[in-house]
């Protein structure tokens, strides 16, 4: 009776044999698809950035973003980025933190909160901080009176950049400390480490490498973010034009070379942070190798050695 | 007393998962918490530990009250079932952790840490992580973590709940070897009461979050307090038989049962090794058939049928099931040598302990 099931079980696995036997037209075909897309919308896009930038010599590259405004929009996003990621990385960990340690009602609306950014469009984003703090918005007056500025100003900017980035570093570090547990944590407790040395010597080491991660993609992200930032920013040249509205504006100016030589630093923060990624993946892959490597005379000198794939 | 817990009671909301518990462990034992799953007993051990508040009563560690003290003022070892080693820390970081915390000056620190490597037989894997470890080898790495600061009673959560059988029997014998050399107050939790019968000096025995006896292994088995703890510690024969006129009978079985009224149902039980086997079917009062045998060992369990269907478990050695040269089907003559009747519900009350002895045998009645 048990021969049946089992016949049927080595027929359907040689039908799957022969399925991946057969098309490896299939096979190469998928796999120019895919390597004619990332030609056409990421590699040429790239190319022709560069040589528009370099279009008029690199004497004009080197002084268009030398440009005072260029150059303002350049130190804006820093400042954005420098204001706006500590900030993130300081909330993320906060809500990574109580999400995956802690039991409590609404977790999961907790959750869903904090993917809102994602689902929500940057512009409506923008426009959800002029409704609450521009002149004809809820709070319009009162800051008017006090004579603060958060719409068409820094602030605004900020956080609009601040929502759309949100979710980068909690999303990285939810599963990362759900799957590390809290035993650790306790263990540190137990001998005697208060919560702040448990965190620094414990928590941060085991999430360092998501938290790098998390914040590489929340920095990219903070830079090059446009739509949320341009509803709250007004495009005062000089003062709250961000690199990325800049672009547009030089553009609109019909000065091409001089948007895409701002736009080649955008790229090139983008480059940057794939390849920090991808060192980051190989280093990973890296130590777990090299841990495997040192693990194999354990195994010859006792044999009690449990092999646990890394 | 090293530990003292007076009324200690713990809700998790409406649920009440240690209800008024109290016990001390003396200086320098080893103890055993012990219970089926869900007893509370991690919960007590964990609020010895300060890891949990207590909703009420009182914690006392070496008779100091330690209610409104954390985790890192009680000096306590604790050793989780995970183990939970820093798994970024290599095993010399990971035992040196609490010294560190504690700020040991660096030679201490070194000194301390070898002695504990030599005493651990871990010479030679300080370097290694955690995952290049055997599952012994962990354990041992986080005893050792939890008593490098010297703490003044160790906590041991289920400590070979994670390792094979072959090993668990090897740290049971080093756990007894280590607690007689460092003689620090120990406190564990099972739920394998062979486990805490072979390693404890003394045993707490909880269900459903209440405390059902202590005592020393032979105490628990030979005089449980309750059905609860006759049943969990060891295996027991239950049988209800019925009173009529002053007897109470079950199929062939009697048991005396003065001035009880007909119609009551007793609860009898008794150990496997209280049932008396003889092939000689002229020697016991009762008959029966050898049904099936189990081979544990030393120890063989066998399972008798008697005529009315009725099945009873036994215990005997293998020389005695030699010498009577038994074997499955065999019909054979019986006793039970002494039996308790047992209070009617369960482990409401402490029922009075009856042993009695079928002294002469009634030859010949059934042949």
């Amino acid at each position: 009776m048990t021969g049946l099931p089992k016949q049927r079980r080595a027929d359907a696995f040689q039908q799957s044999q022969r399925g991946t036997e057969e098309p490896p037209i299939i096979k190469w075909i998928l796999i120019s698809i895919a390597l004619l897309f990332c030609a056409v919308f990421l590699f040429l896009p790239l190319v022709n950035v560069l040589a528009q930038a370099f279009s008029k010599g690199v004497a004009y590259y080197w002084e268009s973003l030398a440009n005072p405004d260029s150059w303002a929009s350049i130190r804006l996003t820093l400042l954005v980025a420098i204001i706006s990621v500590p900030l993130n990385v300081g909330f993320g960990l906060a809500a990574a933190w109580a999400i995956a340690k802690f039991e409590f009602r609404g977790k999961s609306l907790l959750i869903t909160l904090i993917d809102l950014p994602f689902s929500v469009s940057p512009v409506v984003a923008g426009l959800m901080f002029v409704v609450l703090f521009g002149l004809q918005g809820f709070f319009g007056q009162w800051l008017d009176a006090h004579d603060i500025k958060i719409i068409f100003a820094v602030p605004g900017i900020v956080l609009a950049t601040m929502f759309v980035t949100f979710p980068f570093v909690a999303r990285e570090l939810i599963p990362l400390m759900q799957a590390t547990g809290t035993d650790q944590e306790q263990a540190a407790l137990t001998l005697g480490a208060n919560g702040l040395q448990t965190f620094w010597y414990v928590t941060l080491p085991s999430i360092k490498w998501g938290l790098i991660y998390g914040i590489i993609l929340c920095n990219a992200r903070a830079m090059g973010e446009f739509g949320a930032v341009s509803v709250v920013s007004g495009h005062i040249t000089g003062l709250t034009e961000t690199m990325p509205l800049r672009v547009e504006k030089l553009y609109n100016e019909y000065n091409a070379p001089a948007a895409f030589a701002v736009a080649s630093l955008l790229a090139l923060l983008a480059l940057l942070t794939l390849g920090v990624k991808t060192w980051l993946e190989w280093r990973q892959t890296r130590n777990f190798a090299k841990a495997q490597l040192i693990q194999e005379p354990v195994l010859d000198s006792n044999g009690a050695g449990s092999s646990r794939p890394a | 007393m090293s530990i003292e817990l007076r009324n200690v009671t713990k809700k998790f909301g409406e649920v009440v998962a240690v209800n008024s518990v109290s016990f001390s462990v003396k200086e320098g034992e080893l103890m055993a918490l012990l219970g089926p799953s869900g007893g509370g007993k991690t919960t007590v051990l964990r609020m010895i530990a300060g890891l949990e508040m207590p909703t009420g009563g009182d914690v006392f560690i070496r008779g100091k009250r330690v209610n409104d003290l954390s985790v890192q003022q009680r000096n306590i070892g604790f050793v989780f079932q995970s183990y939970a080693l820093f798994k970024s820390m290599n095993v010399f970081k990971n035992i040196a952790f609490g010294l560190k915390i504690k700020k040991w000056k660096r030679a201490d620190i070194q000194a301390r840490i070898e002695e504990l490597l030599n005493l651990f037989g871990l010479e030679g894997l300080e370097k290694r992580y955690p995952h290049q470890l055997s599952g012994g080898q962990r354990q041992r790495v986080a005893i050792a973590r939890a008593l490098a600061p010297k703490p003044s009673v160790l906590l041991l959560d289920e400590p070979f709940g994670a390792v094979d059988a072959k090993i668990r029997q090897e740290l049971r014998e080093w756990l007894v070897t280590l607690h007689h050399d460092l003689n620090v107050t120990t406190v564990f939790v099972t739920h394998d009461q062979e486990e805490a019968m072979e390693v404890s000096n003394r045993i707490v025995i909880f269900s459903r979050g209440v405390l059902e006896q202590v005592g020393a292994p032979r105490e628990v088995y030979d005089q449980p307090a309750n059905e609860f703890v006759a049943r969990f510690i060891g295996v027991m024969n239950i049988l209800e038989p019925e009173v009529r006129d002053g007897v109470a009978r079950l199929g062939e079985l009697e048991f005396p049962a003065h001035g009880q009224p007909d119609g009551q149902k007793l609860r009898i039980g008794f150990r496997p090794y209280a049932v008396q086997i003889s092939s000689d079917l002229t020697q016991y009062r009762y008959h029966a058939v050898l049904r099936h045998t189990f081979f544990l060992g030393i120890m063989l369990r066998v399972e008798l049928e008697l005529p009315s269907g009725l099945v009873l478990r036994a215990r005997m050695s293998k020389e005695e099931y030699a010498h009577e040269g038994l074997y499955d089907g065999r019909e054979v003559s019986f006793q039970i040598r002494q039996y308790r009747v047992l209070a009617k519900q369960e482990a409401a009350l402490p029922p009075e302990t009856e042993l009695r002895y079928q002294a002469p045998p009634i030859v010949g009645e059934h042949i």
